[in-house]
């Protein structure tokens, strides 16, 4: 199992904001790692750090041993990496088809309708509202679309960010089964989550993360028996 | 038959407005700034074409497609000199960055060909004679009729179907969103400005066919009203930037024809002061409801 994503002591500002202060990880292929910790923690600012989206004052991100140092958010994509943004930012006025078409922006032109085909397999749901504006879709199928429209590039690795979130719980049940069903499709995932409970429970490793510093890493099943993670993240 | 021929005028007119107005929403729509150089653009199309024409003898197709060439190329330039270094700036500096360009056109313009207005030959001549003599309208006004459907046309099909007008409207959007599909925001833009100003050139033309002539302010007036044109059929709307700048010329002959000739820019204001009262996203907008 190769490293396929290294996150090297990276502190990240907005502004004066010290949000991000020296975190490091690193993401194996064929793994599922999960970034928890509560609201505020910077989780999602390391996303879009990996992404480009921001950029860390120090400290580097190596994807597939190419260091991301000033590479534009649109080549990161073509590297083969993926993210599907927290709130999902689908393009509401658009199509869900033309949606996935978006998210195959970065392939071949022969190699999208195959693509959209996978995806219609795995979310049904989507298939049947192929012509429907993607705004006028609910939470849970806007979710779907969302990490369809990001399996359509093809991705070496999946960032997630707050799937979960505003969510029924029993989307957030479908949201982690098919996120299980990636992971077992041989899909690396890297997951970041407030529902710490269901993320450990899909996660190879997980990292918590604490006002902008991991405080505790190790194995889903270990940080879930862990006491520290029980009192603060899942209700005692 | 004469309302008829006042109607015709004032399509073609209105056919103008709405070439110029599509640059504008395009513009408007995918990169959220109002480009007030784009009517000085317009100008600088008509004087390429003028010089094409008169000093180098220039067949006319190959002058128009010269100033296609041309204000392509300006309007890539400005983008990337003026406005894609204020990318993340307060709307309001990339205004007024987008005013001091229409006057640094203007200016250099002035400089460049004198301030003394240009006869403008037009680059088709001619009048059809329809209904068994009773109606005549010239070649240029049809061209003009002709050319503007055809662009709207193409530029709805472009967008709704073509790879790269999909991603302007994703750009449109959420470009945050579109850079995580892999999608080169500021390339987009670029392109958004290059088909904008080609558009301008095309209108430049047409303009000072139907004006006969040609002086640094040249694109001024006609740019505001092709501005509000676009705000009349709902900014950022294709089929409203054409449908704007129709009524707006309709308008505009019919109050020049009947009411006052003097009035007829304040009668064709007021007409749109009033839509906005009744449909502020104008004619054909989306009222988005700002998101808390």
């Amino acid at each position: 199992m190769g490293e396929i994503l290294k996150v090297d002591d990276i502190h990240v500002y907005y502004g004066s904001i010290h949000a991000v202060k020296g975190v490091s990880f690193e993401v194996n292929e064929g793994e599922v790692v999960t970034l928890i910790g509560a609201n505020g923690a910077g989780k999602s600012t390391i996303l879009n750090t990996v992404s480009g989206l921001l950029h860390p004052k120090t400290g580097s991100v190596v994807f597939e041993g190419r260091d991301l140092k000033g590479v534009a958010p649109h080549k990161i994509v073509e590297y083969g990496l993926a993210q599907v943004p927290e709130g999902r930012h689908i393009f509401q006025q658009m199509s869900v088809e033309e949606n996935l078409q978006m998210g195959a922006y970065t392939q071949l032109n022969a190699t999208v309708e195959p693509g959209i085909a996978d995806v219609y397999e795995r979310f049904p749901r989507l298939a049947e509202r192929r012509r429907q504006i993607a705004g006028t879709l609910s939470g849970g199928e806007q979710q779907m679309l969302a990490m369809g429209r990001a399996l359509m590039s093809r991705p070496k690795l999946l960032m997630l960010d707050e799937p979960s979130m505003g969510l029924a719980p029993i989307l957030v049940e479908q949201i982690f089964d098919i996120i299980r069903e990636l992971h077992s499709a041989g899909t690396t995932i890297l997951l970041v989550e407030q529902n710490a409970q269901a993320a450990l429970s899909v996660a190879d490793r997980a990292y918590v993360l604490e006002t902008g510093r991991i405080s505790l890493t190790g194995t889903g099943a270990e940080l879930m028996a862990s006491d520290a993670v029980r009192k603060a993240y899942l209700g005692g | 038959m004469e309302f008829l021929s006042y109607l015709i005028s004032g399509i073609s007119l209105g056919s103008v407005y709405a070439i110029i107005a599509l640059g504008y929403t395009m513009v408007y729509g995918i990169a959220k700034m109002l480009n007030f150089a784009h009517g000085d653009v317009i100008m600088v199309g008509g004087y390429i074409s003028f010089c094409a024409m008169f000093y180098l003898h220039l067949p006319n197709v190959v002058a128009v497609l010269l100033a296609v060439v041309v204000c392509t190329l300006l309007g890539i330039f400005i983008e990337r000199l003026a406005y894609k270094p204020l990318r993340n700036a307060p709307s309001l500096a990339v205004l007024i960055t987008a005013i001091g360009v229409s006057y640094f056109l203007q200016n250099s313009a002035l400089l460049i060909w004198k301030a003394a207005a240009r006869s403008y030959t037009p680059v088709v001549t001619g009048t059809a004679s329809l209904l068994d003599g009773r109606l005549s309208v010239s070649y240029i006004s049809l061209l003009t009729i002709v050319a503007c459907v055809v662009i709207m046309l193409s530029l709805t099909l472009f967008v709704s179907k073509s790879k790269m007008g999909k991603a302007m409207r994703a750009c449109s959007e959420d470009k945050a969103a579109a850079q995580l599909m892999g999608i080169n925001v500021n390339a987009t833009i670029s392109a958004t400005f290059a088909i904008g100003s080609a558009l301008a050139a095309i209108a430049g033309v047409l303009l000072c066919s139907f004006n006969t002539s040609l002086m640094p302010t040249t694109g001024s007036m006609p740019g505001i009203k092709a501005f509000t044109a676009a705000v009349f059929g709902g900014i950022g709307s294709i089929p409203g930037a054409f449908l704007g700048g129709l009524l707006l010329g309709i308008i505009e002959a019919l109050a020049k024809a009947y009411v006052s000739t003097t009035l007829a820019n304040a009668i064709v204001f007021a007409v749109l002061i009033v839509v906005l009262l009744v449909k502020p996203a104008g004619l054909l907008g989306r009222s988005v409801p700002e998101k808390v």
